[in-house]
């Protein structure tokens, strides 16, 4: 099998295990939830009827409580040993990364696994989780705050819904520009010529642990 | 690149740098002043520019319609009617020309929801609940009024005394206008010293009644007394809200 980045015999290198895509594509779900039932919530005098109102409310708040499982359980389990990998990579930036950002991706740079931009990406938006399962919390047991911290809670929380939609927009845009590197959030694996122009400094990493033999990338014929 | 960057990864993580940590203190720390802060930033902000600029704001000055049916019950003008009923001499059914040619009561308050979100500047305009009361007689022995809403679902109450509170009314016009459908119109009712929830929408019945009989949202474990400064008893030690 062969396509026009696999050549006949290549390395398959795996970016995403089985736990990740998973994590992922459960949180995206939750995402997705959130942001449709968070539309009704917010704009409810756009409609002439409205839906019921108090059931996608418990849809809303269910959906953000859970919202950090995927993350955590894919992270903590014994399963988690590439999500735990990736996490630490997202986190520690080399200095030519922090360049790299600071330019605004005109300095030069060989990529790790993921470019300087995407582990901005995965920061903030687990920051974000963070922020609203804190500021929406308040919402629902808005007794125990005074009336001051509720209206800034408010305010936080739709400040941050709105920043969110923007970068997940700019998430599913950019994954539907790199075709490649969207194949792999399904299939887990991308192939050397594609990590040679994405993530040179992963693909060197993946060869060396290569000639240890083991097994996180494969031969395809 | 030169090669050896990629061996920094291996044999000197030290030189890395935990951007992660800091992005992620940073973020969440904006949220944290944001909730302490962004409630008088957003006052702030509306004074010096007005409060139209407020609205511009995420999360500042605006409604959120809530209805606990997910319906409006749409009532024209015409066929509106406030039923005056319980323990009155009294007992009367108000149409809107009867409401309008009350003595008029009008002010300007905050709009504030028990959930945190608020409108500033809000125009009220109606009939001082106290002089439907005193239209009607009230009888001894009454203690509490009881409010029935067009959507069949929603009930309030207050006590007597909170009943005649100066800014109590029997609202018909709201931000200049007649009160539109999705806030509670034609007629609602405007509870200034209390959180929005005990401003009943679509309002239907008025009942004098011999003991407070708990609300919709009351049921729902808000507090039947719902004062702005979050005081639950019956009577507010504040005076001079919103």
């Amino acid at each position: 099998m062969s396509t026009a980045y696999a050549p006949a015999k290549t390395l398959r290198l795996l970016r995403f295990d089985r736990v990740q895509r998973t994590a992922h594509w459960v949180n995206a779900t939750l995402f997705f939830i959130l942001i449709f039932t968070a539309i009704p919530l917010y704009f409810g005098s756009f409609f002439g009827v409205v839906l019921p109102r108090h059931l996608i409310e418990q849809i809303h708040l269910w959906t953000g409580l859970s919202l950090a499982l995927p993350v955590i359980i894919s992270l903590v389990g014994p399963w988690g040993k590439a999500m735990r990998q990736d996490f630490r990579r997202i986190n520690y930036w080399t200095h030519d990364e922090i360049r790299w950002i600071k330019t605004f991706g005109s300095s030069r740079l060989e990529a790790d696994k993921f470019n300087p931009g995407q582990k901005l990406n995965a920061i903030f938006v687990g920051a974000s989780i963070l922020v609203m399962l804190v500021t929406g919390s308040m919402l629902q047991w808005f007794r125990f705050f005074p009336v001051s911290f509720r209206s800034g809670a408010t305010f936080v929380h739709d400040t941050f819904a709105w920043i969110i939609f923007i970068v997940v927009v700019g998430h599913i845009f950019m994954a539907l520009t790199h075709r490649e590197a969207l194949r792999s959030i399904f299939s887990g694996r991308a192939s050397e010529v594609w990590a040679q122009h994405h993530a040179g400094r992963w693909l060197k990493e993946e060869r060396q642990s290569k000639g240890g033999g083991e097994s996180r990338a494969e031969e395809v014929i | 690149m030169p090669p050896e960057s990629s061996e920094k990864y291996s044999k000197e993580p030290q030189k890395r740098v935990n951007v992660g940590r800091r992005v992620f203190l940073g973020v969440t720390a904006l949220g944290a002043l944001g909730v302490i802060f962004g409630n008088s930033a957003q006052n702030i902000l509306g004074n010096v520019f007005g409060s139209g600029v407020g609205g511009l704001l995420p999360g500042g000055d605006r409604f959120r319609i809530y209805s606990i049916t997910g319906n409006y019950p749409k009532i024209s003008r015409e066929r509106y009617r406030l039923v005056v009923s319980g323990l009155v001499d009294r007992p009367t059914t108000l149409t809107m020309d009867d409401l309008e040619a009350m003595p008029k009561t009008s002010f300007t308050k905050t709009f504030q929801c028990v959930t945190g979100w608020r409108v500033p500047d809000v125009q009220w305009e109606g009939v001082k609940l106290a002089d439907i009361l005193t239209h009607v007689g009230v009888q001894p022995g009454a203690v509490a009024v009881s409010f029935d809403s067009y959507d069949r679902a929603d009930t309030e109450s207050l006590t007597l005394d909170q009943a005649h509170l100066p800014d109590v009314i029997v609202a018909y016009s709201m931000l200049g206008a007649p009160v539109t459908t999705e806030h509670g119109g034609p007629v609602r009712l405007y509870v200034a010293p209390m959180f929005g929830y005990k401003s009943l929408k679509w309002l239907s019945g008025i009942r004098v009644v011999d003991q407070v009989e708990p609300g919709f949202w009351e049921q729902n474990g808000y507090p039947t007394n719902g004062w702005l400064d979050g005081s639950t008893g019956p009577t507010n030690p504040n005076p001079g809200l919103t």
